[in-house]
């Protein structure tokens, strides 16, 4: 591997250390590591999750690349594959599951409805997509994507682990990245904490009955 | 005898077990390769599929019967000059149809008349919100727009495919849906051949 | 096609004169009953008349008429057809109809629903709360003039996607940027959320006192909505006294899709490929009970090889299900993997035949009304041939060594009490869970549907309704579903696949449909009103998961904790269908 290869992670190393690769090397590793052991919450929504099951089975045996053990608890586990709708009444489950995932932990929406709300976006209970609450990493299209499709989409994920850099990577830094998402309140409809003031203001100036 | 139905189950598990390498061997001794090969996986998915189970995509990969689909692609047919004749009249027969209400299109007009032309200026498919039912190409007059083979799609970000997105060549299509394509291209010059024979009938 | 029997069968009218009148609406059929003497009636319906089972509860809002109408449809184990007898009330709140849960407890969860969904207050029923969505919850979603944040139009095509493409995405339409919608000046800051308090409330009903007088505290454990073992987004509460289980309530809506509310906007031919997603496991069938709903609307025959093609995909969908069944309930007793490992592998190669047939391995949208989209390719049917002759009975008899004898799972399952017989059916139980409990009741038997009359095969029945029997019955009936294969493949004629021309509008007439096949969880039902519209005034899916958990709170009283993911795992539910 020439000098030129091993300094490949996106930032800037200072002149003065040029030739220190230390820290490329010590990525690479880290890297390595990571994507060779995702491990996934076993974290089941609606038809997607079936064929998240079926890749875990005989015929495509996501143990090959490391993904076998599905941790059916969130605090040993890495990624969490939205595999379905995620609903109004679901989605305070899924923010408290994310927050409860040590880090570093990717999130894969898996299939249409996790990505944009799916062919049921239009129902009064849906959350169209789960990236209006947790950072989504990979959005794997279809309905729902078939197993291969899904491990397409996990391969995708590991070259987005492949290019991080311990520098970079939002769990090692501060800032508002670093807090937990507050946990939506079901009200008569969902409530985003994040947002409750815009909520209030809306609400005053919305006549009701007009949508 | 107590454990005896225990002995018998694990009689299953130790033949599947040895199933795998008996496989390997025979397929050893007839000289064919059983892994990364076409005839490997087909075997595997066919009634005599002993021992190991797996196609280890992406290295192998399932054989795709003709009819699969994932998501919607719009069909053009290569003109003079690389020119892309879009098969699509934007009859929108395909966004009255589909069921999530995830395609919608902008039908050209005339910019001197103002009188519609068949052909779309934008298509959009929200990639979030199709369901794969294949309503579209089964109604679609035109066989304008078919469903895709690819499914390695995944990507970073949401996804609403544009007409730039959606456009594949009939080449394409004729590669992963042969048998389809022969059937309409067929029926399609057995349409024309109707319609030159009517128009040659006609001043006579 | 002929009328409903129900009103040859059965004279309810001269029974209850001045109570009870005659279903007169063009397509209508049944008995309007009186609200105040629905009770009685309801009694006499099950006592005299010998209707035992009431499938369906369910409820129509009649928005132009001012009218809510509340419909039963009960049904006679011993078989035949069945009996609606509804009732109508005036569309001002508070709207109130009396509760059946003391004649038919089965109707218990679906009344809850119906209060959910439409706002019919169910009076003398104990526990009405909300069920699929939450305490709090502003308004009832399923009332016509109740409309979605993200409401675009009452119907679709919507015609904003064409021909201008005018098409604003959904979130810029509305105020909030997203799925929300709040009543005027709500403030955020002062909402005080339920929590589930209302559930922990109804839970304490069953605070029993100690033998020698003194209260120990019940613990109440919250399982799933993430758990492993609940087979999706499934959560119980219960009241555990040490390890015994002396109160449980389910609490589902976990994957609540509003499957009602977008069938009601979806023109008929649209909601087909939304029927995939209920029971995903077995999308075929749920095309079948769908496909059968809206064709006796329509009065139209269905091509002769095409309901052949029809039982191919539905006896092949159970097995599928019943094998994934057997490996997901070693897994939840915590024999992990292998049995679930064969299954899948079996499971692969039926999935293989739906896709080379339908395109899509779960999500199949294969049937149309009249037939199928496509016949089935010459290697397809060899692969099927393969399949039902040679490879699925030797898989089966190999599933059946692998476990039946075993003697570690015939200590945990033999002997450990799912439901009698008797009870089961006095709470709408249908399916496996039933006929392993003793009743042989199989619609494809009682009142047959598609061409199931024509084939040989015996409904599975078990007697002791054990967890070992509810195992046994589904290889039983893997075994009757080769069989019907067997002769289906061998019989199919040739033929046209479909007695309509394909077309992407369907003129269906007014009137109402109810529709069922024997899913391989239980009865799957469709209820369709339709005002001669392109799109079904009213849809509703009669789910055989929802009604079967109805049942859960009786049998898991008094059962160890540990017995809990059993009993839950052999009733077989999936939530796309429970929750819809």
């Amino acid at each position: 591997m020439d000098n030129e290869k091993l300094n490949l992670p996106q930032y800037d190393i200072p002149d003065d250390i040029q030739n220190a690769v230390a820290i490329t090397t010590l990525d690479r590793l880290y890297n390595w590591g990571r994507r060779s052991s995702v491990w996934p919450l076993m974290f089941g929504l609606a038809c997607c999750a079936i064929e998240m099951i079926a890749a875990q089975a005989a015929r495509y045996d996501m143990a090959r690349f490391g993904m076998e053990v599905m941790r059916p608890t969130p605090r040993q586990a890495d990624l969490m594959l939205v595999s379905g709708t995620v609903t109004k009444k679901m989605v305070p489950a899924i923010v408290r599951l994310y927050n409860q995932m040590p880090e570093p932990k990717y999130v894969v929406a898996m299939g249409a409805c996790a990505s944009g709300g799916g062919p049921f976006k239009e129902g009064y209970n849906v959350v169209a997509g789960i990236d209006k609450f947790i950072p989504v990493d990979v959005y794997i299209p279809g309905c729902p994507p078939t197993p291969q499709a899904l491990i397409a989409g996990l391969i995708k994920l590991q070259e987005k682990i492949d290019k991080e850099s311990l520098k970079k990577v939002r769990w090692y830094r501060k800032g508002p990245d670093a807090v937990e998402i507050p946990v939506p309140i079901l009200g008569p409809d969902l409530i985003d904490p994040r947002r409750s003031a815009e909520i209030k203001q809306i609400a005053a100036a919305v006549k009701e009955g007009a949508s | 005898m107590y454990g005896k139905g225990i002995l018998k189950g694990l009689g299953v598990t130790w033949k599947r077990f040895w199933n795998t390498y008996l496989e390997d061997i025979s397929w050893l001794l007839s000289g064919k390769k059983r892994y990364f090969t076409e005839e490997g996986v087909k075997h595997r998915a066919s009634k005599h599929a002993r021992g190991i189970f797996t196609v280890q995509y992406p290295e192998e990969r399932l054989i795709l019967p003709e009819e699969f689909r994932y998501v919607p692609f719009l069909v053009y047919d290569e003109g003079e000059g690389g020119k892309k004749e879009v098969r699509c009249t934007s009859c929108g027969i395909c966004a009255k149809v589909c069921p999530p209400q995830c395609i919608w299109i902008v039908r050209s007009n005339d910019p001197n008349t103002g009188r519609p032309i068949p052909e779309p200026t934008e298509f959009y498919i929200d990639m979030d919100i199709c369901m794969n039912c294949g309503f579209c190409a089964e109604y679609c007059p035109f066989d304008a727009i078919k469903m895709d083979h690819d499914f390695e799609i995944a990507s970073y970000g949401r996804n609403v495919y544009n007409l730039e997105k959606l456009l594949k060549p009939a080449s394409y299509y004729a590669s992963i849906r042969p048998q389809n394509y022969a059937r309409e291209e067929e029926a399609r010059k057995a349409k024309e051949a109707a319609k030159a024979a009517k128009t040659a009938a006609k001043p006579a | 096609m002929t009328a409903p029997a129900s009103t040859q069968t059965v004279d309810l009218a001269a029974r209850f004169p001045g109570i009870v009148t005659a279903d007169t609406r063009p397509g209508y059929s049944g008995f309007i009953v009186e609200k105040d003497k629905l009770v009685e009636v309801a009694t006499a319906i099950r006592d005299e008349f010998g209707y035992d089972l009431l499938t369906a509860v369910t409820a129509v809002d009649y928005l132009p008429e001012g009218k809510m109408e509340v419909v039963y449809h009960a049904y006679k184990t011993t078989g035949g057809p069945g009996l609606v007898f509804r009732v109508q009330v005036p569309r001002v709140d508070p709207i109130e109809v009396p509760s059946l849960i003391n004649v038919y407890p089965g109707a218990d969860l679906q009344e809850r629903e119906a209060w959910d969904l439409m706002g019919i207050r169910f009076t003398g029923h104990p526990d009405l709360r909300r069920i699929l969505m939450w305490e709090g919850f502003d308004g009832h979603p399923l009332r016509k003039d109740w409309k979605e944040p993200f409401y675009e139009e009452d119907a679709k095509p919507f015609k904003s996607r064409w021909p201008e493409g005018r098409h604003v995405m959904a979130e810029d339409r509305n105020p909030y940027k997203d799925n929300l919608k709040f009543p005027e000046n709500f403030d955020p800051e002062k909402w005080i959320p339920d929590n589930d308090n209302m559930l922990y409330q109804s839970l304490k009903r069953y605070t029993m006192k100690n033998e020698d007088g003194l209260e120990t505290d019940h613990i109440v454990v919250n399982m799933g909505p993430q758990h492993p073992s609940t087979h999706g987004v499934f959560r119980a509460a219960i009241t555990l006294e040490g390890e015994t289980i002396v109160g449980l309530k389910p609490v589902v809506g976990y994957l609540h899709r509003n499957h009602d509310k977008i069938g009601e906007r979806n023109t008929f031919l649209q909601n087909m490929p939304y029927t995939d997603r209920l029971d995903y496991f077995n999308s075929m069938s749920n095309n079948l009970a769908y496909a059968i709903t809206v064709e006796k609307l329509m009065n139209i025959p269905v091509a002769e090889r095409a309901e052949y093609i029809r039982v191919i995909m539905a006896e092949l969908s159970r097995i599928q299900n019943h094998l994934v069944f057997i490996g997901m309930l070693l897994n939840d007793l915590g024999a992990m993997y292998t049995p679930a490992l064969y299954a899948f592998e079996e499971r692969e190669l039926i999935l293989d035949v739906f896709e080379a047939v339908s395109g899509a391995r779960m999500m199949c949208n294969y049937l149309r009304f009249g037939g199928v989209v496509r016949d089935i390719p010459p290697y397809v049917m060899q692969k099927i041939k393969d399949l039902v002759f040679d490879r699925l009975p030797a898989k089966t008899d190999e599933m059946d060594r692998l476990l039946t004898e075993n003697e570690v799972l015939v200590a945990r399952l033999k002997g450990v009490p799912v439901i009698d017989g008797e009870t089961a059916i006095k709470y709408s139980v249908t399916g496996p869970v039933l006929r392993a409990a003793g009743v042989p009741y199989d619609i494809r038997r009682a009142d047959p549907y598609s061409i199931y009359d024509r084939f040989d095969f015996d409904v599975a029945v078990r007697y002791n309704g054990d967890l070992y029997d509810n195992y046994l019955i589904r290889l039983d009936e893997i075994r009757q579903s080769l069989r019907i294969l067997q002769q289906a493949v061998k019989q199919i004629p040739d033929g046209p696949i479909n007695s309509q021309k394909p077309q992407y509008q369907v003129r269906v007439p007014a009137g109402e449909a109810y529709g069922r096949i024997e899913s391989p969880k239980g009865e799957l039902a469709f209820y369709v009103v339709s005002n001669g519209k392109p799109n079904p005034w009213r849809y509703h899916v009669r789910p055989a998961s929802f009604v079967n958990i109805t049942c859960l709170e009786k049998i898991c009283l008094g059962a160890k904790i540990a017995d809990f993911v059993a009993l839950l795992g052999v009733l077989d539910i999936v939530m796309g269908e429970l929750d819809r």
